[in-house]
């Protein structure tokens, strides 16, 4: 569930937006304290010190070296706290888990242009599922824009020839501003764009809609190129890193653990999305885990594709 | 509180710095560092009267969603020319260029800064800086921010060369004046006027010159990549070209975030004589205030990328950058202290410029504690580019910078123009201000924060009470900002004589020079026994206990050298 925005924060619809929200509300009620200490002493010293007689010569204060030392030692101790948790919360916000879905983002005066990997694109609308990491791969065709969500607490400049990244996990279904906030031109502040929350089901039938017709088997081959399969897993039934994948539904593996199991669909999807549940023996245990962001659809081709190697 | 009673030492009929030539030429010419500051005050004054129209049009275009009374076009270039003019036109040289050239060489007890016709050279480069700025507008648009940031600015147009290079002119003269007070508070102190006798205003204004003789160079090689870009086609910015836009970023903060310390560096020291003068105390912890003071200017220039965080550097970096923004802001936050605890078991004394001074320790401390907010690295990323940010820099700038300056101009004004301004319109107008100036900019923190971007000519429904108070704001402000205007305009012709020193201050140019000061201010060199702000001390200096703030006796006249103790 989403928290509830404060008078001063949005809605916190993101995994990260709360702890962003607990440093923002420790950091404001430390300050208000501190402020209502600094107003309150001084108007204390104006009222109780004020001018009564211009004949009169105040003494000259003894500073005490200790109070001195205290009023540098504190402040020193309590912004380190606010440093270090500050930094934590950032290291979260600059690693994407490694399974993030990714969706390559275009900047252009003054739209917003989204590309998935299935081949479907969206223009200024971004659908992602919810509850599923999404990294966001930038660049801009023109000028610098920078994608900010509130919601997300989320920003990150986006910037020509260069690729910046930023990730966000949307906890509830809805919809949520996009807003650009580099100055980029004229319609600088018309280059909105809204994120569309939806369920993950909702999101692989946007998809469907979207991608162009293939069948599973010719998306699957697709993907298999795409994402380099064919470095680590020969189709000619050579030996590479992994074990070859031709010829390989319907029989009877034997794993590392000295486990047998049948290769059928769930073992193929299964491989895939978590490679060191069952390692093939001989083989090392080498696969990252990054493929359990690909999407329902795209494991379903995926696994069509490898029944269908002889 | 009782008005001040005419001095004897009122100087009508005497020769003064004012009096002694009055043509045209004499003042274009002069090189008198007290006609330099007054002409400064003057350009300067219109500088910050044209940025702040733009301010108005810019809040009443905001006063609704869509377009209200321009276009988007027109919204973009007034809040350039807002930011452009208000930063290097009045901001930057400010404080150091009227309060400064006027005031530091008296407090040093000196004739005249060292380099007298290089400070009228730095006058004139502002003003042609200044002009040259303007004229882009004759070529095209102004537009891209005060930041510039490539590879927009550099597809406005051929204005931005005019722009920029009327900055760079500008930063010529930040330099030769940053030169000319580091010359003059080294060689040319009085007899014992030590470093630790020194006013803070001159110790601020001497951390403040390092600043702009090593930064603005900066600025001046970024202008001129800027122009090997576009008029040979050098990639050096643009992406399209070979470029890399981020480094126009770290070059234009590596000038800018130091010069963030030009501006309140200055409004620091008069704040320690404004609070010293009225609480009629040493300032608490003077050597820390001082030395701070240094210690900030040199570490104002590893922070630049504290803008940065979300633009594409390493996060290793922004995590280094985010320390250093900490440790910067440590000592400003015990300088607050030291000017609160300054007042205990003081006589605080509540005349205008002493309420500038309690509405400057409520502004910055907003100010100071919203920057530590955007310092902390998780909550800049959401923060950063929005109106919190457009609010923080107005709470220090203006509520720092200008609240100082009015603040300090109040304090020196009898100095400068032999008159007294109305104490109540005076009180009046600070109110005006402070209440206006939080209603139109604390709105802004909560629309910022809220996820409202900056420079956005048109906002979501959702942001409109908070906008609308903003502007209502807006127009208090201004009203206090005209009225301090009249009642200075109006006191110049019917003010009431000053006394040579109507608040009883310590400091060399109120106690040894006289109502309005000689051309070279003061009769014989004075020699200096004591600190700036040995209040206790006053008994002795003035021979008898009736004069408490200085001022009732009469006393503070150019002959009287009271040399009669010693202390430190």
């Amino acid at each position: 569930m989403g928290d509830q925005g404060s008078s001063w924060l949005p809605d916190a619809m993101s995994s990260v937006a709360r702890d962003v929200d607990a440093l923002f509300n420790f950091v404001l009620i430390v300050s208000t304290i501190l402020f209502a200490a600094v107003i309150v002493s001084t108007i204390y010293f104006v009222i109780r010190y004020r001018r009564r007689s211009d004949q009169y010569v105040p003494e000259r204060i003894k500073e005490s070296k200790w109070l001195e030392a205290a009023w540098i030692i504190l402040p020193t101790i309590l912004t380190m706290i606010i440093f270090t948790w500050g930094f934590r919360v950032f290291i979260t916000l600059s690693t994407p888990p490694p399974d993030s879905y990714q969706i390559t983002v275009r900047a252009k005066q003054w739209f917003w242009e989204f590309e998935y990997s299935e081949g479907a694109t969206s223009t200024s609308d971004l659908y992602v599922p919810v509850g599923k990491p999404i990294k966001l791969l930038m660049s801009s065709g023109d000028v610098i824009h920078s994608f900010f969500v509130p919601e997300f607490r989320i920003k990150h400049d986006v910037i020509p020839n260069r690729y910046t990244s930023v990730w966000f996990e949307a906890t509830e279904v809805g919809e949520y501003r996009i807003y650009c906030t580099e100055y980029c031109g004229q319609q600088h502040s018309m280059m909105l764009g809204m994120v569309r929350v939806v369920t993950q089901e909702e999101f692989d039938d946007w998809l469907d809609e979207q991608s162009q017709d293939l069948p599973p088997v010719e998306l699957g081959e697709r993907l298999f190129t795409q994402y380099n399969c064919q470095v680590c897993h020969a189709t000619d039934g050579s030996r590479l890193i992994g074990p070859p994948l031709n010829g390989l539904f319907g029989i009877t593996r034997e794993f590392d653990d000295g486990m047998t199991a049948v290769a059928d669909d769930n073992y193929l999807r299964e491989s895939i999305v978590n490679p060191g549940a069952k390692v093939v023996a001989g083989y090392p245990n080498a696969m990252v885990a990054t493929y359990g962001s690909l999407s329902t659809k795209q494991i379903d081709a995926l696994v069509a594709y490898l029944k269908s190697l002889e | 509180m009782t008005e001040m009673t005419p001095s004897v030492s009122g100087n009508s009929g005497t020769v003064n710095y004012l009096n002694h030539d009055k043509s045209i030429k004499s003042w274009l010419l002069t090189r008198d560092h007290k006609r330099i500051g007054i002409m400064y005050l003057v350009a300067i004054s219109l500088a910050f009267l044209a940025g702040g129209i733009m301010a108005m049009l810019i809040r009443l275009e905001l006063l609704s969603p869509g377009e209200t009374i321009m276009g988007p076009d027109a919204y973009n270039q007034a809040f350039t020319i807002h930011g452009v003019l208000m930063i290097f036109a009045f901001i930057i040289p400010a404080l150091p260029a009227i309060l400064g050239n006027f005031v530091i060489p008296m407090q040093l007890g000196a004739k005249d800064v060292a380099f007298p016709r290089i400070n009228l050279l730095s006058f004139y480069l502002y003003l042609g800086g200044a002009v040259i700025t303007l004229s882009a507008l004759l070529v095209g648009r102004i537009d891209g921010g005060w930041t510039f940031y490539a590879p927009y600015s550099v597809q406005v147009g051929d204005s931005i060369l005019f722009v920029t290079m009327g900055v760079f002119v500008m930063g010529f003269s930040s330099i030769l004046t940053g030169l000319n007070f580091i010359v003059t508070i080294h060689k040319m102190r009085a007899p014992g006027l030590t470093w630790n006798r020194l006013p803070l205003f001159v110790w601020s204004i001497y951390a403040t010159a390092i600043v702009q003789v090593l930064a603005t160079p900066v600025i001046a090689i970024t202008v001129i990549l800027l122009f090997l870009e576009r008029l040979l086609g050098i990639g050096i910015f643009d992406p399209a070209l070979g470029g890399d836009p981020v480094l126009f970023q770290h070059f234009f903060w590596f000038y800018s975030h130091p010069a963030v310390y030009v501006m309140i560096l200055p409004a620091f020291g008069i704040i320690s004589d404004l609070i010293g003068a009225f609480s009629r105390h040493r300032i608490v912890g003077y050597r820390f205030v001082a030395l701070s003071s240094i210690a900030i200017a040199f570490l104002g220039f590893l922070v630049w990328g504290h803008h940065m965080f979300v633009s594409g550097q390493s996060a290793l970096a922004s995590t280094v950058f985010s320390l250093i923004t900490y440790l910067i802001g440590i000592p400003t936050g015990v300088k607050i202290i030291n000017w609160i605890s300054t007042m205990y078991r003081g006589s605080v004394q509540l005349r205008t410029p002493m309420i500038y001074a309690l509405i400057f320790l409520f502004t910055f401390s907003i100010g100071g504690f919203t920057g530590i907010m955007l310092g902390v690295l998780a909550v800049d990323v959401h923060l950063h580019d929005t109106y919190f940010i457009v609010a923080h820099f107005h709470y220090t700038m203006l509520g720092g910078n200008v609240i100082a300056a009015l603040g300090g101009l109040h304090f020196w004004w009898p100095k400068m123009t032999g008159k007294m301004f109305n104490e109540t319109l005076g009180r009046i107008a600070a109110g005006l201000i402070f209440i206006g100036f939080n209603l139109t900019f604390f709105p802004q923190f909560i629309a910022g924060s809220r996820g409202m971007p900056r420079r956005y000519f048109d906002y979501p429904s959702e942001f409109v009470g908070l906008n609308v108070l903003s502007t209502y704001g807006s127009w208090i402000m201004a009203a206090g900002f005209f009225l301090i205007a009249g009642y200075l305009l109006f006191s110049l012709f019917k003010g009431k004589k000053a006394p040579a020193n109507p608040w009883g201050a310590l400091t060399l140019e109120w106690t040894h020079t006289a109502s309005i000061p000689e051309p070279h201010n003061f009769t014989v060199t004075p020699v200096v026994t004591r600190g700036a702000y040995d209040y206790h001390l006053v008994p002795e200096f003035y021979a008898g206990p009736s004069s408490g703030d200085g001022s009732s006796a009469g006393l503070a006249t150019q002959e009287v050298a009271p040399e009669t103790t010693h202390e430190k």
